[in-house]
């Protein structure tokens, strides 16, 4: 499917305005702008180091920023623990290593958070966590503990717990980099199928198949910095930037 | 092109399976070995000999007093004749029931926690955790709903080696488990609070802080506020517990990789709940060892209560042992005492290897 720009009448879900952080005295993000609008598939990549993970992760505020806003759902990222709570619960996130909890079984693993956290009904968040086992292939392993599953059936039930909470904006960070070779194209499908149903999300990643496929937007960060981002095509086919093409020349390489 | 065609799995070579190749590769693995073990049998051997003809073959068993040992062997009857006062105490002999009724109730909630298929846990424990200990103080003491009163300084023997115990165990963890969290805690105030009082407590005998407890504490206190002196001492263990406990568990929290806080904190959950339901789960799972070890640590260190004059089950016993009519019977006597602690012990820690195959959820 094609990237499209009607970008006009669809409403900002995630705003970055100026955001800066710091670890100590390293400067990791350096006045990041970005607005990501609802239904919007963005692809961020970059060389190790560049800050991609800690940027998304400062959406769902897993790190704190210093300076510059950051507004998710019109509500803003500060100090309140009340607003981070409301932003957590309609942003989900995939991480490298799945995360998943070991001595939950794949659907207490997918119920937790819908019952303790949006207080719906077991029954109910049982059949939810189903629905969405289902939609990633693997509603059959719904009883196994995490441990029991291989790695990509593990990504996938992660993406199925994440969406059990209905969350308005899915963060991945680099969702297939542990995988093996096999178990990639698995994980990948189910979330070119999310993009399809017309999900937003952020995914960093260095699958530029998948960047090709799906995104409206690829982001390429390097040094804290958003140094360019383009609509996929252009990205990949001329690129503005000399580190840009430098980048793109080292990964396409093989 | 040919096609790949398995092996077919055959069962191992009969000598490096079953027993005899266990024996094989553990016990006779080269000379020295097995010239060690046959040693080492030969010793358990003597050992065991000399145990059953003296422990339980030529032993005496029941009678009222010593004329009752003929025999030779071991002389239980000192054992057998004053198991009343081994196990309560000095509590009054009509009013044992109480206790026996404490003690069927407390088991029968412990069994029922402890069977696997049990209906109902949720409840069972409620109840053992926060009906039980009134139910069981009510009964022990008296002095409220018509039951005559009964004063702790008469309570003793394993009655009171239990409940010191079960109360220091019980008490002991939770108030572990918060200290360990506010060691961790952002906020520096909680942190520093924490710290001192795991350092001060953890850097001071058990007996120093009896000792406190019993003499220091009343100093205290205003004239004639009586403080009573079980409950004094039961505080101090649970204070010096607790403290040890903490950083049990701190050394379990530390296990938890930082990406199940992460998990945790993206799906939403609370502070409360992220521990309560993620983390705590899974590190008091891999606690279970160091727990159970601090437990059974504990439950022996009852015995130094002693020293402040409270009659445990080795007091009680050693204080037969002074009774002119028995001198003479303290191997008998510190034999049962052992084989008790060692019983209870070795079940803490039986259930304990049985806790962690159970929540074995097969990662790591
Ligand atoms: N907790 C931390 N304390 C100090 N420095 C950190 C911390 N986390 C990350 N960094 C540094 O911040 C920089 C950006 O890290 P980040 O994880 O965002 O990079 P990344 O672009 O995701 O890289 P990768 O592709 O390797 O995942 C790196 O140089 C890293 O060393
Ligand atoms: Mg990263």
């Amino acid at each position: 499917m094609n990237a499209t720009n009607s970008a006009e009448d669809r409403p900002v879900i995630i705003r970055l305005n100026g955001v800066n952080k710091w670890y100590g005295s390293f400067h990791v993000l350096k006045d990041i702008n970005l607005n990501v609008l609802k239904g919007e598939r963005i692809v961020v990549c970059g060389p190790s180091g560049s800050g991609k993970s800690t940027m998304i992760r400062c959406i769902n505020r897993l790190e704190e920023h210093q300076k510059g806003d950051i507004i998710v759902n019109d509500i803003p990222l500060t100090n309140d623990i009340k607003n981070i709570d409301i932003v957590r619960r309609e942003v989900g996130m995939v991480f490298q290593h799945f995360n998943l909890f070991p001595h939950l079984t794949v659907l207490e693993n997918c119920t937790l958070a819908p019952v303790w956290v949006r207080k719906m009904p077991k029954k109910e968040a049982e059949e939810i966590a189903m629905q969405y086992l289902e939609r990633v292939k693997i509603p059959q392993q719904a009883l196994k503990y995490p441990g029991q599953l291989s790695g990509g059936q593990q990504q996938r039930v992660a993406i199925a717990r994440s969406l059990c909470m209905n969350p308005e904006v899915m963060l991945f960070d680099e969702p297939t980099s542990a995988l093996d070779p096999e178990m990639i194209k698995e994980v990948l499908d189910v979330m070119i199928e999310l993009a399809e149903s017309g999900m937003t999300m952020i995914c960093v990643t260095h699958e530029m198949g998948f960047a090709k496929t799906v995104a409206n937007r690829v982001i390429f960060m390097d040094q804290g910095q958003i140094v360019e981002e383009n609509e996929p095509n252009e990205f990949f086919h001329n690129p503005q930037n000399e580190r840009t093409q430098l980048f793109l020349s080292q990964i396409l390489q093989h | 092109m040919s096609a790949f065609k398995p092996l077919p799995d055959l069962p191992p070579p009969a000598n490096t399976v079953g027993p005899i190749g266990w024996a094989r590769s553990n016990l006779f693995n080269g000379p020295v070995n097995s010239v060690l073990t046959l040693f080492a049998l030969y010793l358990m051997y003597l050992a065991l000999d000399w145990f059953i003809t003296w422990g339980l073959i030529n032993a005496d068993w029941f009678g009222e007093s010593r004329e009752a040992c003929t025999s030779g062997g071991a002389c239980w009857v000192f054992v057998t004749a004053r198991i009343t006062q081994f196990t309560y105490g000095f509590y009054p002999e009509d009013l044992i029931w109480r206790v026996d009724i404490v003690f069927a109730l407390f088991a029968a909630c412990l069994i029922w926690l402890m069977v696997d298929r049990s209906p109902a846990k949720g409840w069972v424990a409620a109840f053992t955790l926060f009906l039980f200990p009134f139910i069981a103080y009510f009964l022990l003491r008296g002095d409220a709903f018509g039951l005559e009163s009964v004063d702790t300084h008469k309570w003793g023997g394993l009655m009171l080696t239990l409940i010191i115990a079960v109360v220091g165990i019980v008490a002991s963890l939770p108030i572990g488990i918060l200290l360990a969290l506010g060691r961790r805690s952002d906020m520096p105030f909680i942190r520093s609070v924490c710290i001192v009082y795991i350092e001060f407590w953890r850097g001071v005998p058990l007996i120093t802080v009896l000792f406190m407890a019993s003499v220091m504490l009343p100093l205290f206190m205003s004239e004639g506020v009586e403080f009573d002196k079980l409950a004094r001492a039961m505080i101090g263990v649970v204070m010096f517990q607790s403290a040890y406990m903490a950083e049990v568990v701190r050394g379990g929290l530390q296990a938890i990789p930082k990406g199940q806080y992460e998990a945790a904190q993206a799906l939403g959950l609370s502070y409360w709940k992220m521990m309560g339901l993620i983390i705590l789960p899974q590190a008091l799972k891999l606690m279970i060892p160091g727990i159970v070890n601090t437990f059974i640590a504990l439950f022996k260190d009852t015995s130094l209560v002693l020293i402040i004059g409270l009659f445990d089950l080795l007091a009680i016993v050693q204080s037969a042992l002074n009774d002119p009519k028995w001198l003479g019977y303290s191997v008998e006597g510190y034999l049962f005492v052992g084989f008790v602690f060692w019983a209870f012990c070795f079940g803490m820690s039986r259930y304990s290897m049985r806790l962690e195959r159970k929540l074995n959820t097969g990662h790591r």
